[in-house]
Protein backbone atom coordinates (compact mmCIF):
# COMPACT_ATOMS: atom_id res chain seq x y z
CA UNK A 1 0.00 0.00 0.00
CA UNK A 2 1.27 3.71 -0.96
CA UNK A 3 0.88 6.23 1.00
CA UNK A 4 1.66 9.90 0.17
CA UNK A 5 3.50 12.85 2.23
CA UNK A 6 4.43 16.20 1.15
CA UNK A 7 7.71 16.76 3.15
CA UNK A 8 10.95 18.36 3.59
CA UNK A 9 14.06 16.02 2.20
CA UNK A 10 15.23 16.05 6.41
CA UNK A 11 11.77 14.52 7.00
CA UNK A 12 12.27 11.98 4.05
CA UNK A 13 15.16 10.55 5.61
CA UNK A 14 13.92 10.76 9.05
CA UNK A 15 10.65 8.85 8.03
CA UNK A 16 13.04 6.27 6.10
CA UNK A 17 14.91 5.77 9.58
CA UNK A 18 11.96 5.61 11.12
CA UNK A 19 10.39 2.67 9.09
CA UNK A 20 13.75 0.85 9.46
CA UNK A 21 12.96 0.70 12.83
CA UNK A 22 16.36 2.47 14.14
CA UNK A 23 17.40 1.56 17.72
CA UNK A 24 19.65 4.34 18.66
CA UNK A 25 19.89 7.77 16.92
CA UNK A 26 23.08 9.60 18.21
CA UNK A 27 22.65 13.19 16.87
CA UNK A 28 23.78 16.80 17.31
CA UNK A 29 21.90 19.46 15.40
CA UNK A 30 23.18 21.20 12.54
CA UNK A 31 22.03 23.26 10.03
CA UNK A 32 20.97 22.52 7.08
CA UNK A 33 19.92 18.47 9.08
CA UNK A 34 18.78 19.40 12.10
CA UNK A 35 14.95 18.85 11.44
CA UNK A 36 16.28 15.09 11.29
CA UNK A 37 16.91 14.72 15.00
CA UNK A 38 13.57 16.80 15.66
CA UNK A 39 11.39 14.56 14.02
CA UNK A 40 13.32 11.61 15.41
CA UNK A 41 12.60 12.78 18.67
CA UNK A 42 9.46 13.61 18.18
CA UNK A 43 8.42 10.16 16.83
CA UNK A 44 9.83 8.84 19.74
CA UNK A 45 7.68 11.26 21.95
CA UNK A 46 5.03 10.55 20.39
CA UNK A 47 5.06 6.33 21.01
CA UNK A 48 5.64 6.08 16.94
CA UNK A 49 9.68 4.91 17.28
CA UNK A 50 11.05 2.76 19.90
CA UNK A 51 14.16 3.91 19.96
CA UNK A 52 17.33 5.34 22.53
CA UNK A 53 18.11 9.24 21.16
CA UNK A 54 21.72 9.98 22.54
CA UNK A 55 22.26 13.85 23.12
CA UNK A 56 25.82 14.70 22.49
CA UNK A 57 28.07 17.10 23.05
CA UNK A 58 29.36 17.61 19.44
CA UNK A 59 29.24 15.41 16.30
CA UNK A 60 32.61 13.54 16.90
CA UNK A 61 30.52 12.16 20.05
CA UNK A 62 27.33 11.61 17.64
CA UNK A 63 29.78 9.44 15.48
CA UNK A 64 31.16 7.63 18.32
CA UNK A 65 28.13 6.88 20.21
CA UNK A 66 26.99 5.94 16.35
CA UNK A 67 30.10 3.61 16.71
CA UNK A 68 29.46 2.01 20.26
CA UNK A 69 25.50 1.33 19.81
CA UNK A 70 26.65 -0.49 16.20
CA UNK A 71 28.79 -2.48 17.70
CA UNK A 72 26.60 -3.38 20.69
CA UNK A 73 24.45 -4.53 17.88
CA UNK A 74 21.62 -2.04 17.10
CA UNK A 75 20.47 -0.35 13.99
CA UNK A 76 21.57 3.15 14.05
CA UNK A 77 21.05 6.43 12.10
CA UNK A 78 21.89 9.88 12.60
CA UNK A 79 22.82 13.37 10.18
CA UNK A 80 24.85 16.31 9.97
CA UNK A 81 26.10 18.35 7.34
CA UNK A 82 29.58 20.46 6.52
CA UNK A 83 31.46 21.11 9.63
CA UNK A 84 29.79 18.42 11.75
CA UNK A 85 30.81 16.03 9.12
CA UNK A 86 33.96 17.55 9.51
CA UNK A 87 34.17 16.76 12.88
CA UNK A 88 33.46 13.54 12.40
CA UNK A 89 36.13 13.00 10.23
CA UNK A 90 38.26 10.35 12.32
CA UNK A 91 35.35 8.14 13.50
CA UNK A 92 34.16 7.48 10.16
CA UNK A 93 37.20 5.63 9.24
CA UNK A 94 37.14 4.06 12.70
CA UNK A 95 33.20 2.75 11.54
CA UNK A 96 34.33 1.74 8.55
CA UNK A 97 37.40 -0.24 9.94
CA UNK A 98 35.20 -1.84 12.45
CA UNK A 99 32.42 -3.09 9.73
CA UNK A 100 29.40 -1.14 11.20
CA UNK A 101 26.46 -0.51 9.09
CA UNK A 102 25.82 3.24 10.18
CA UNK A 103 23.47 5.35 8.03
CA UNK A 104 23.82 8.56 7.74
CA UNK A 105 22.15 11.30 6.55
CA UNK A 106 24.05 14.69 5.05
CA UNK A 107 22.62 17.76 4.43
CA UNK A 108 25.10 19.03 1.89
CA UNK A 109 26.28 22.24 2.82
CA UNK A 110 29.29 23.60 1.84
CA UNK A 111 32.63 23.44 4.21
CA UNK A 112 33.77 27.03 6.09
CA UNK A 113 35.45 29.02 4.88
CA UNK A 114 34.27 31.89 4.71
CA UNK A 115 31.06 30.32 6.99
CA UNK A 116 28.39 29.04 4.76
CA UNK A 117 25.42 27.40 4.63
CA UNK A 118 24.02 26.53 1.39
CA UNK A 119 24.44 23.69 -0.68
CA UNK A 120 27.66 21.79 -2.11
CA UNK A 121 29.57 19.38 -2.00
CA UNK A 122 33.03 19.47 -0.52
CA UNK A 123 31.66 18.27 2.93
CA UNK A 124 31.07 14.53 1.58
CA UNK A 125 33.56 14.77 -1.25
CA UNK A 126 36.24 15.54 1.74
CA UNK A 127 35.23 12.27 3.12
CA UNK A 128 35.51 10.31 0.08
CA UNK A 129 38.23 8.18 1.44
CA UNK A 130 36.58 7.42 4.71
CA UNK A 131 35.61 3.76 3.55
CA UNK A 132 31.63 5.08 3.69
CA UNK A 133 29.16 4.16 0.78
CA UNK A 134 28.03 7.10 -0.80
CA UNK A 135 24.60 8.05 -2.03
CA UNK A 136 23.69 11.51 -3.45
CA UNK A 137 19.75 12.26 -3.76
CA UNK A 138 18.33 14.20 -6.77
CA UNK A 139 14.91 14.58 -5.07
CA UNK A 140 13.26 14.16 -1.67
CA UNK A 141 12.08 10.68 -3.00
CA UNK A 142 15.31 9.44 -3.75
CA UNK A 143 16.03 10.68 0.29
CA UNK A 144 13.76 8.36 1.42
CA UNK A 145 14.44 5.29 -0.68
CA UNK A 146 18.23 5.48 -0.74
CA UNK A 147 18.15 6.07 3.16
CA UNK A 148 15.67 2.80 3.53
CA UNK A 149 17.78 1.15 1.05
CA UNK A 150 21.01 1.68 2.79
CA UNK A 151 20.42 -0.10 5.57
CA UNK A 152 19.85 -3.51 3.70
CA UNK A 153 23.04 -2.92 1.93
CA UNK A 154 25.18 -1.85 4.53
CA UNK A 155 24.13 -4.24 6.94
CA UNK A 156 24.37 -7.35 3.91
CA UNK A 157 27.04 -9.39 5.06
CA UNK A 158 29.05 -9.05 1.79
CA UNK A 159 29.28 -5.48 2.79
CA UNK A 160 29.24 -4.91 5.89
CA UNK A 161 29.96 -0.76 5.62
CA UNK A 162 28.79 2.43 6.77
CA UNK A 163 26.60 4.56 4.41
CA UNK A 164 26.37 8.37 3.87
CA UNK A 165 23.03 9.89 2.00
CA UNK A 166 23.63 13.17 0.48
CA UNK A 167 20.46 15.68 -0.02
CA UNK A 168 21.79 19.07 -1.34
CA UNK A 169 21.68 21.83 1.57
CA UNK A 170 17.59 23.60 1.50
CA UNK A 171 17.17 23.09 -2.28
CA UNK A 172 16.10 19.22 -0.62
CA UNK A 173 16.72 19.32 3.10
CA UNK A 174 13.75 22.28 3.42
CA UNK A 175 11.89 21.70 0.47
CA UNK A 176 8.47 20.30 0.38
CA UNK A 177 8.02 17.42 -1.72
CA UNK A 178 5.52 14.67 -2.17
CA UNK A 179 7.04 11.89 -1.12
CA UNK A 180 6.11 8.32 -1.85
CA UNK A 181 6.46 5.78 1.23
CA UNK A 182 5.48 2.07 1.30
CA UNK A 183 3.25 0.78 4.64
CA UNK A 184 5.18 -0.39 7.57
CA UNK A 185 4.78 -4.09 6.73
CA UNK A 186 6.20 -3.29 3.75
CA UNK A 187 8.89 -2.30 4.73
CA UNK A 188 9.56 -4.73 7.53
CA UNK A 189 9.04 -7.39 4.72
CA UNK A 190 12.24 -5.87 2.88
CA UNK A 191 14.00 -5.29 5.70
CA UNK A 192 14.80 -7.71 8.52
CA UNK A 193 16.44 -6.98 11.65
CA UNK A 194 19.95 -6.17 11.86
CA UNK A 195 22.08 -9.29 12.49
CA UNK A 196 25.61 -8.50 13.76
CA UNK A 197 27.86 -11.33 13.26
CA UNK A 198 29.83 -10.13 16.57
CA UNK A 199 28.00 -7.78 19.50
CA UNK A 200 29.51 -6.12 22.62
CA UNK A 201 28.16 -8.15 25.31
CA UNK A 202 29.22 -8.27 29.08
CA UNK A 203 27.94 -12.16 28.93
CA UNK A 204 30.32 -12.65 26.32
CA UNK A 205 33.48 -10.13 26.13
CA UNK A 206 35.05 -9.09 23.47
CA UNK A 207 37.82 -6.60 22.02
CA UNK A 208 36.19 -4.56 19.70
CA UNK A 209 38.42 -2.11 17.10
CA UNK A 210 41.58 -3.86 18.38
CA UNK A 211 45.20 -2.70 18.10
CA UNK A 212 46.47 -4.18 14.58
CA UNK A 213 50.43 -4.64 13.70
CA UNK A 214 52.37 -3.66 10.62
CA UNK A 215 52.00 -7.74 9.96
CA UNK A 216 47.93 -7.43 9.88
CA UNK A 217 46.68 -3.54 9.43
CA UNK A 218 47.11 -4.56 5.48
CA UNK A 219 44.88 -7.45 5.35
CA UNK A 220 42.20 -5.48 7.44
CA UNK A 221 42.70 -2.53 4.84
CA UNK A 222 42.38 -5.40 2.27
CA UNK A 223 39.36 -6.93 3.66
CA UNK A 224 37.59 -3.38 3.93
CA UNK A 225 38.27 -2.54 0.03
CA UNK A 226 37.19 -6.15 -0.70
CA UNK A 227 33.51 -5.46 0.94
CA UNK A 228 33.11 -2.02 -0.81
CA UNK A 229 33.88 -3.92 -4.12
CA UNK A 230 31.33 -6.33 -3.21
CA UNK A 231 29.12 -3.44 -2.63
CA UNK A 232 28.24 -2.80 -6.17
CA UNK A 233 26.36 -6.15 -6.87
CA UNK A 234 24.80 -6.16 -3.71
CA UNK A 235 23.54 -2.66 -4.51
CA UNK A 236 22.60 -3.41 -7.96
CA UNK A 237 20.38 -6.47 -6.17
CA UNK A 238 18.67 -4.17 -3.79
CA UNK A 239 17.70 -1.30 -6.30
CA UNK A 240 16.32 -4.59 -8.34
CA UNK A 241 14.41 -5.67 -5.18
CA UNK A 242 13.18 -2.10 -4.55
CA UNK A 243 11.92 -1.68 -8.12
CA UNK A 244 10.00 -5.08 -7.99
CA UNK A 245 8.78 -4.43 -4.35
CA UNK A 246 8.15 -0.83 -4.60
CA UNK A 247 8.04 -0.04 -8.26
CA UNK A 248 10.71 2.78 -8.13
CA UNK A 249 13.72 2.17 -10.33
CA UNK A 250 17.43 3.03 -9.05
CA UNK A 251 20.59 2.57 -10.74
CA UNK A 252 24.48 3.39 -9.48
CA UNK A 253 24.34 6.07 -12.30
CA UNK A 254 21.43 6.99 -15.03
CA UNK A 255 22.29 8.44 -18.21
CA UNK A 256 19.26 10.62 -20.39
CA UNK A 257 19.91 10.76 -23.83
CA UNK A 258 23.35 9.83 -24.14
CA UNK A 259 23.28 7.78 -26.99
CA UNK A 260 24.36 10.02 -29.59
CA UNK A 261 25.46 12.87 -27.63
CA UNK A 262 28.34 14.39 -28.45
CA UNK A 263 28.65 16.14 -24.79
CA UNK A 264 28.11 14.47 -22.02
CA UNK A 265 27.25 16.67 -19.03
CA UNK A 266 27.90 14.71 -15.62
CA UNK A 267 26.03 16.37 -12.18
CA UNK A 268 25.24 14.84 -8.84
CA UNK A 269 22.60 15.69 -6.23
CA UNK A 270 19.60 17.89 -6.98
CA UNK A 271 21.50 19.85 -9.92
CA UNK A 272 20.49 16.89 -12.13
CA UNK A 273 17.12 17.40 -12.58
CA UNK A 274 17.47 20.76 -13.71
CA UNK A 275 20.46 19.69 -15.72
CA UNK A 276 17.70 16.94 -17.96
CA UNK A 277 15.49 19.96 -18.22
CA UNK A 278 18.42 21.88 -20.38
CA UNK A 279 19.40 18.80 -22.28
CA UNK A 280 15.65 18.99 -23.03
CA UNK A 281 15.84 22.09 -24.35
CA UNK A 282 19.18 21.80 -25.82
CA UNK A 283 17.97 18.95 -28.12
CA UNK A 284 15.06 20.94 -29.42
CA UNK A 285 17.84 23.32 -30.32
CA UNK A 286 19.52 21.20 -32.06
CA UNK A 287 22.44 20.27 -30.14
CA UNK A 288 23.61 16.89 -29.12
CA UNK A 289 23.41 16.90 -25.69
CA UNK A 290 23.18 13.87 -22.89
CA UNK A 291 23.26 13.76 -19.45
CA UNK A 292 24.60 11.40 -16.38
CA UNK A 293 23.69 11.20 -13.26
CA UNK A 294 26.27 9.69 -10.58
CA UNK A 295 23.84 8.99 -7.45
CA UNK A 296 26.68 6.02 -5.77
CA UNK A 297 30.10 8.01 -6.17
CA UNK A 298 31.35 5.19 -3.80
CA UNK A 299 31.87 2.64 -4.73
CA UNK A 300 33.19 4.70 -8.27
CA UNK A 301 30.97 3.33 -11.07
CA UNK A 302 33.94 3.11 -13.90
CA UNK A 303 32.13 0.57 -15.62
CA UNK A 304 28.83 2.09 -15.94
CA UNK A 305 30.59 5.72 -16.41
CA UNK A 306 32.29 4.42 -19.58
CA UNK A 307 29.69 2.38 -21.00
CA UNK A 308 27.53 5.81 -20.69
CA UNK A 309 29.65 8.18 -22.48
CA UNK A 310 31.36 5.59 -24.69
CA UNK A 311 29.91 7.91 -27.94
CA UNK A 312 30.70 11.13 -26.61
CA UNK A 313 33.57 13.53 -27.52
CA UNK A 314 33.47 15.46 -24.57
CA UNK A 315 32.54 14.77 -20.72
CA UNK A 316 32.26 18.12 -19.28
CA UNK A 317 31.54 17.50 -15.29
CA UNK A 318 30.02 19.86 -13.84
CA UNK A 319 30.51 19.40 -9.82
CA UNK A 320 29.92 21.54 -6.81
CA UNK A 321 33.45 20.97 -5.08
CA UNK A 322 37.02 22.12 -5.75
CA UNK A 323 40.03 20.62 -4.58
CA UNK A 324 42.89 23.72 -4.61
CA UNK A 325 45.39 22.95 -6.07
CA UNK A 326 43.65 20.09 -8.25
CA UNK A 327 40.43 20.88 -9.59
CA UNK A 328 36.71 18.67 -9.12
CA UNK A 329 37.16 15.59 -7.86
CA UNK A 330 34.76 13.81 -9.51
CA UNK A 331 35.95 15.12 -13.28
CA UNK A 332 39.63 13.37 -11.61
CA UNK A 333 37.85 10.41 -10.69
CA UNK A 334 36.45 10.06 -14.33
CA UNK A 335 39.37 10.82 -16.06
CA UNK A 336 40.80 7.69 -13.90
CA UNK A 337 38.25 5.39 -15.38
CA UNK A 338 39.51 6.43 -18.66
CA UNK A 339 42.96 6.08 -18.12
CA UNK A 340 43.98 2.75 -19.47
CA UNK A 341 41.36 3.08 -22.47
CA UNK A 342 43.02 3.54 -25.97
CA UNK A 343 40.14 5.17 -27.47
CA UNK A 344 38.53 7.72 -24.62
CA UNK A 345 36.58 11.12 -24.74
CA UNK A 346 37.97 14.26 -23.76
CA UNK A 347 36.93 15.52 -20.28
CA UNK A 348 36.37 18.85 -19.46
CA UNK A 349 35.28 20.22 -15.63
CA UNK A 350 33.47 22.73 -14.46
CA UNK A 351 33.32 23.86 -11.22
CA UNK A 352 29.41 25.51 -10.18
CA UNK A 353 27.34 26.20 -7.41
CA UNK A 354 29.74 26.31 -4.84
CA UNK A 355 28.33 27.48 -1.19
CA UNK A 356 24.54 27.57 -2.87
CA UNK A 357 25.19 29.57 -5.86
CA UNK A 358 21.95 28.93 -7.84
CA UNK A 359 22.81 26.17 -11.07
CA UNK A 360 20.57 27.54 -13.90
CA UNK A 361 19.77 26.26 -16.87
CA UNK A 362 21.98 28.84 -18.34
CA UNK A 363 24.59 27.22 -16.92
CA UNK A 364 24.64 23.83 -18.64
CA UNK A 365 24.14 25.76 -21.47
CA UNK A 366 27.19 27.70 -20.84
CA UNK A 367 28.50 24.51 -20.13
CA UNK A 368 27.56 22.59 -23.10
CA UNK A 369 28.64 24.99 -25.40
CA UNK A 370 32.30 25.65 -24.01
CA UNK A 371 32.40 21.78 -23.93
CA UNK A 372 31.79 21.73 -27.91
CA UNK A 373 33.97 24.43 -28.59
CA UNK A 374 36.71 22.46 -26.84
CA UNK A 375 35.72 19.35 -28.52
CA UNK A 376 36.00 20.96 -32.02
CA UNK A 377 39.38 21.98 -31.52
CA UNK A 378 40.42 18.79 -29.02
CA UNK A 379 42.09 21.37 -26.64
CA UNK A 380 40.61 21.69 -23.24
CA UNK A 381 42.10 24.81 -21.47
CA UNK A 382 42.39 25.10 -18.70
CA UNK A 383 41.48 21.82 -17.54
CA UNK A 384 39.39 23.75 -14.64
CA UNK A 385 36.68 26.54 -15.41
CA UNK A 386 34.40 28.03 -12.77
CA UNK A 387 30.67 28.82 -14.27
CA UNK A 388 28.80 32.03 -13.53
CA UNK A 389 31.58 33.63 -11.38
CA UNK A 390 32.09 37.48 -11.19
CA UNK A 391 35.23 38.53 -12.02
CA UNK A 392 34.56 41.92 -11.07
CA UNK A 393 33.63 40.73 -7.37
CA UNK A 394 36.72 38.46 -7.05
CA UNK A 395 38.87 39.85 -4.11
CA UNK A 396 42.42 40.69 -4.11
CA UNK A 397 45.07 37.84 -4.81
CA UNK A 398 42.38 36.29 -6.92
CA UNK A 399 43.56 38.26 -10.23
CA UNK B 1 50.73 -15.19 13.90
CA UNK B 2 47.32 -14.56 15.82
CA UNK B 3 44.12 -15.25 13.65
CA UNK B 4 42.45 -12.04 12.71
CA UNK B 5 38.49 -11.40 12.60
CA UNK B 6 36.42 -8.98 10.79
CA UNK B 7 36.64 -5.57 11.47
CA UNK B 8 39.52 -6.15 14.07
CA UNK B 9 37.15 -7.79 16.49
CA UNK B 10 39.01 -10.09 18.64
CA UNK B 11 36.43 -12.62 20.32
CA UNK B 12 38.56 -14.50 22.66
CA UNK B 13 39.00 -12.77 25.80
CA UNK B 14 42.29 -13.58 27.20
CA UNK B 15 44.27 -13.83 24.60
CA UNK B 16 46.22 -10.84 24.11
CA UNK B 17 48.83 -13.80 25.79
CA UNK B 18 49.32 -15.22 22.35
CA UNK B 19 50.82 -12.22 20.80
CA UNK B 20 54.28 -12.71 21.38
CA UNK B 21 55.89 -9.36 22.12
CA UNK B 22 59.53 -10.35 22.68
CA UNK B 23 59.72 -10.44 19.05
CA UNK B 24 60.07 -6.51 18.67
CA UNK B 25 63.36 -6.65 20.69
CA UNK B 26 67.39 -5.93 19.42
CA UNK B 27 69.09 -6.34 22.91
CA UNK B 28 68.19 -8.98 25.37
CA UNK B 29 68.82 -8.68 28.78
CA UNK B 30 71.11 -11.76 30.19
CA UNK B 31 71.35 -12.33 33.91
CA UNK B 32 74.55 -13.38 35.50
CA UNK B 33 72.58 -15.78 38.15
CA UNK B 34 76.17 -15.46 40.15
CA UNK B 35 76.17 -12.18 40.43
CA UNK B 36 72.40 -11.57 40.88
CA UNK B 37 71.47 -10.76 44.67
CA UNK B 38 67.68 -11.88 44.13
CA UNK B 39 67.04 -7.94 45.37
CA UNK B 40 64.06 -7.44 42.61
CA UNK B 41 65.09 -4.07 41.40
CA UNK B 42 64.41 -5.42 37.53
CA UNK B 43 61.37 -7.43 39.12
CA UNK B 44 59.96 -3.92 40.13
CA UNK B 45 61.27 -1.71 37.17
CA UNK B 46 60.50 -4.20 34.03
CA UNK B 47 57.43 -2.15 32.45
CA UNK B 48 56.15 -5.81 30.51
CA UNK B 49 55.86 -7.87 33.94
CA UNK B 50 58.59 -9.86 31.84
CA UNK B 51 60.87 -11.01 34.75
CA UNK B 52 60.15 -13.51 36.74
CA UNK B 53 62.00 -14.57 40.36
CA UNK B 54 62.50 -17.79 40.38
CA UNK B 55 64.07 -20.15 43.38
CA UNK B 56 67.37 -21.85 42.48
CA UNK B 57 69.65 -24.38 44.50
CA UNK B 58 73.21 -23.38 44.37
CA UNK B 59 76.24 -24.83 45.67
CA UNK B 60 78.29 -22.13 47.84
CA UNK B 61 81.27 -22.16 49.79
CA UNK B 62 80.52 -21.38 53.23
CA UNK B 63 83.25 -21.04 55.83
CA UNK B 64 85.84 -23.97 53.97
CA UNK B 65 81.97 -25.63 53.71
CA UNK B 66 80.25 -26.25 50.29
CA UNK B 67 76.64 -25.84 50.99
CA UNK B 68 73.95 -25.71 49.21
CA UNK B 69 71.77 -23.02 49.61
CA UNK B 70 68.59 -21.94 47.94
CA UNK B 71 68.12 -17.99 46.61
CA UNK B 72 66.02 -16.17 44.31
CA UNK B 73 67.28 -14.72 40.86
CA UNK B 74 65.79 -12.89 38.25
CA UNK B 75 64.74 -14.73 34.98
CA UNK B 76 63.35 -12.93 31.90
CA UNK B 77 60.36 -14.26 30.18
CA UNK B 78 62.00 -13.70 26.42
CA UNK B 79 58.39 -14.00 24.46
CA UNK B 80 57.29 -10.85 26.07
CA UNK B 81 60.47 -8.90 27.06
CA UNK B 82 60.94 -6.17 24.01
CA UNK B 83 64.50 -5.54 25.16
CA UNK B 84 64.56 -1.80 26.84
CA UNK B 85 67.03 -2.40 28.89
CA UNK B 86 65.47 -0.54 32.17
CA UNK B 87 66.41 -3.77 34.28
CA UNK B 88 70.26 -3.55 33.03
CA UNK B 89 70.23 -0.12 33.75
CA UNK B 90 68.71 -0.90 37.09
CA UNK B 91 70.23 -3.38 38.55
CA UNK B 92 72.81 -2.61 41.64
CA UNK B 93 75.02 -5.27 40.97
CA UNK B 94 75.60 -5.07 37.41
CA UNK B 95 74.31 -8.34 36.98
CA UNK B 96 72.08 -7.50 33.53
CA UNK B 97 74.23 -7.22 30.23
CA UNK B 98 72.33 -6.69 27.44
CA UNK B 99 73.48 -8.07 24.23
CA UNK B 100 72.41 -7.98 20.54
CA UNK B 101 69.81 -10.46 19.39
CA UNK B 102 71.51 -13.04 17.05
CA UNK B 103 69.10 -13.99 14.26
Amino acid sequence: MEMKEIIRGNMATALAAKMARVEVVPAFPITPSTLFPEKISEYIANGELDAEMILVESEHSAMSAAVGASAAGARVATATASQGLALMHEILFIASSMRLPIVMAIGNRALSGPINIWADHSDTMAERDSGWMQFYAENNQEAFDLMLMAFRIAEDRRVLLPAMIGLDAFTLTHTMEPVDYPSQEEVDDFLPPYNPPYTLDVKRPMTFGSFATPDSYMEFKWAQTVAIENSYKVIDEVFEEYKKRFGREYKRVSGFMTEDADVVIVSMGSASGTLRDAVRRMRKEGMKVGAVKITTFRPFPFKEIKELTKNAKIIAVAERAISPGFGGPVAGEIATAFINEKERPLISDFIIGLGGRDITQKDFKYIAETALKEAESGEVSPWVKWVNINPEEVPPGGE
Amino acid sequence: MVKIYLGAVNPHPGSALEYKTGSWRTMKPVVNEDKCIGCWFCYMYCPDSAIRMEKVTVKKEVRGEVKEIVKEVARIDYDYCKGCGICAAECPVKAIEMVYEEK
